[in-house]
């Protein structure tokens, strides 16, 4: 079962879940190594596969490097939960076959260490610590094929 | 139906379309790509990997290794070889390369790759400078910039526009940059989230396309899709004897009753200098509030002010003293370092102890050339003050215009500039 890493922030930037000393790379392993490590240095010891990030506002402002996702995709992150994504942050989401979850309210609804179960075709997070079931926005119809495909290329793969 | 605004027709010319409203979805044209050595390298290899290792058109794909330009590392200098085979295997007609390449957006305009009415995309979320000429031109990441190179083509979502009105004249020691902190203090870092920023009134005519594009590259800073000016005689001049390629674009302007979301009109006249404080570009104080805290680095370049225009104001306040702190000046193209030289600002620099790069991203995103050990304090001409973005964790990015970060250099505490000017 997925446990909640909830960080009670809003703007958490791509410069903090993945910063720049590292871009000089785009391998995701060693992308993996360093997820979230300027907001939180133990983040990695921490995340089983699986578990989900829970922020609030604006998540992934900042730059448009598509490394920040394949960061947290890297370490095996199943889901981030948001109240709010930043623009391009969310397209990169999207683009790799990554579901991001707009919930509003996302930091009043989950607390740090619940014990969470996802369901993408019904949209409902399953709060199995706090016995409720939260229901999301579901993503529009095409990004959901795209998601579908297993990102934007192999979309465009299918379609040809 | 209403009228539209100028983001609206352009993408919907882009896609095919009469005419779009917010929220609709269009199939857009690409006119033009802008590549860079950290995001384009991973979508050469995911179009590899893929097996559609093509380029739509050759015309209109501007290639730059500029964060770790000169490569700074082994792992960087693998980033730009990557870029340079694939460049060079697919001849790609305007790669700057050597001692031609530069930040990636300063050097776009300045070499005449962007056209009014274009649709632009680039990976690279600042991107949006290039508003400032009147085209659509938004940030993607990799795997949008694969489609792109391949295709020529992307979806995007027509976004709704803000529009900010800009009146009164700029007083000495202001600067375009304060215009844009004040939009960002007012409507926050996400303020403008999704939407496009349309910025119009009677300043704009007083502000050069160098000045213009220092508020459209921040539109991003208010989570903006887009930001943009309309077209004018200054626009025009700047283009003239300039573009590369296709000479003629069209002109597109909004319509008088489109509608926007948001309207907010800036009294330039009543500004002073603004300093974003660690660690969002949306805490703006005037100087005023702030002066006399201690720096330890000034930096003055970046896409957001390291064109000519900013240099020479640094150097206007920096001739005849010393700097009290260290300072690094990073023209932002070779024909921008070249000015520097020509016009004698190298010198003055020189004179004051400060250090003259060469043209790079450099430490703006806390690649090198100006990392920050922990606990250090920066006033910087460039857009983002986020935590750890020029360096340790524990840093702290002050942004300002090119006027208070030199006079900061010259004292070494935040200063007023207007005493030196
Ligand atoms: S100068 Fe700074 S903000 Fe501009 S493109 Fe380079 S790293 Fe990004």
């Amino acid at each position: 079962m997925a446990r909640a890493h909830v960080y009670k922030r809003d703007h958490v930037n791509t410069d903090e879940i993945i910063p720049a000393r590292y871009l000089n790379t785009d391998d995701t392993a060693e992308l993996a190594r360093h997820c979230m490590e300027d907001l939180d240095t133990n983040f990695v010891k921490k995340c089983k596969p699986g578990d989900v990030i829970v922020c609030g506002d604006d998540f992934g402002c900042g730059s448009s490097r598509e490394h920040a996702v394949w960061s947290i995709q890297g370490a095996k992150v199943g889901a981030v939960i948001a109240h709010s994504f930043a623009r391009i942050f969310y397209r990169n989401c999207i683009d790799c076959g990554f579901y991001p979850i707009e919930l509003e309210g996302a930091l009043d609804k989950i607390n740090d260490g619940d014990e969470l179960e996802i369901d993408y075709e019904a949209g409902v997070i399953d709060n199995k610590t706090q016995k409720k079931k939260i229901k999301f926005k579901a993503l529009p119809d095409f990004a959901l094929e795209i998601i579908h495909d297993g990102g934007l290329l192999n979309h465009i793969k299918n379609k040809k | 139906m209403s009228g539209m605004t100028i983001t609206e027709k352009i993408l919907a010319r882009a896609g095919g379309k009469k005419a779009v409203q917010p929220g609709d979805l269009v199939n857009a044209q690409i006119d033009m790509i802008m590549c860079h050595d950290v995001t384009t390298p991973p979508a050469i290899s995911m179009l590899k990997e893929k097996g559609i290792d093509k380029v739509f058109d050759r015309e209109k794909i501007v290639v730059t290794p500029d964060h770790f330009q000169p490569a700074k590392d082994i792992k960087s200098a693998e980033l730009h070889k990557r870029l340079d085979t694939w460049a060079k295997a697919h001849k790609l007609p305007h790669y700057y390369q050597l001692g031609r390449a530069g930040v990636c957006h300063a050097l776009l305009p300045e070499q005449g790759h962007i056209r009014p009415g274009e649709v632009i995309v680039g990976g690279d979320s600042h991107t949006c400078t290039y508003g400032a000429f009147g085209a659509f031109s938004t940030g993607i990441g990799s795997t949008d910039l694969a489609a792109a190179i391949a295709t020529g083509v992307l979806w995007f979502k027509v976004p709704a526009s803000m529009r900010f009105t800009l009146k009164g004249s700029l007083r000495r020691g202001v600067y375009s940059k304060d215009i844009i902190l004040e939009v960002i203090r007012r409507i926050g870092t996400d303020g403008a989230l999704y939407k496009a920023m349309e910025f119009v009134g009677p300043t704009l005519k007083e502000l050069s396309m160098e000045a213009r594009m220092t508020i459209t590259n921040m539109a991003i800073e208010a989570g903006g899709k887009n930001g943009i000016i309309g077209f004018d005689a200054t626009t025009k001049a700047y283009l003239e004897g300039r573009l590369k390629g296709k000479t003629d674009y069209t002109v597109v302007e909004s319509d008088k009753d489109a509608k926007y979301v948001h309207e907010d009109t800036i009294d330039c006249a009543t500004l002073e200098p603004i300093v974003a404080f660690p660690h969002l570009p949306s805490n703006g104080k005037p100087i005023g509030e702030c002066k006399g805290l201690r720096m330890d680095q000034a930096y003055i370049g970046s896409c957001t002010n390291g064109r000519i225009e900013d240099l020479r104001i640094a150097a206007r306040i920096i001739k005849g003293k010393e700097v009290a702190i260290r300072t690094i000046i990073v023209p932002a193209t070779p024909e921008i370092w070249k000015q520097t030289i020509d016009e004698g600002l190298a010198e003055i620099f020189y004179n004051s102890g400060c250090v003259v790069s060469a043209p790079t991203c450099g430490a703006c995103l806390g690649g090198f050339m100006g990392i920050l050990a922990e606990g250090e304090r920066c006033v910087s001409t460039t857009n983002r003050n986020f935590v750890g973005r020029m360096g340790h964790p524990k840093s702290e990015v002050y942004l300002a215009n090119p006027a208070v970060a030199a006079a900061t250099a010259v004292e070494g505490v935040l200063t007023d500039p207007r005493k030196y000017l």
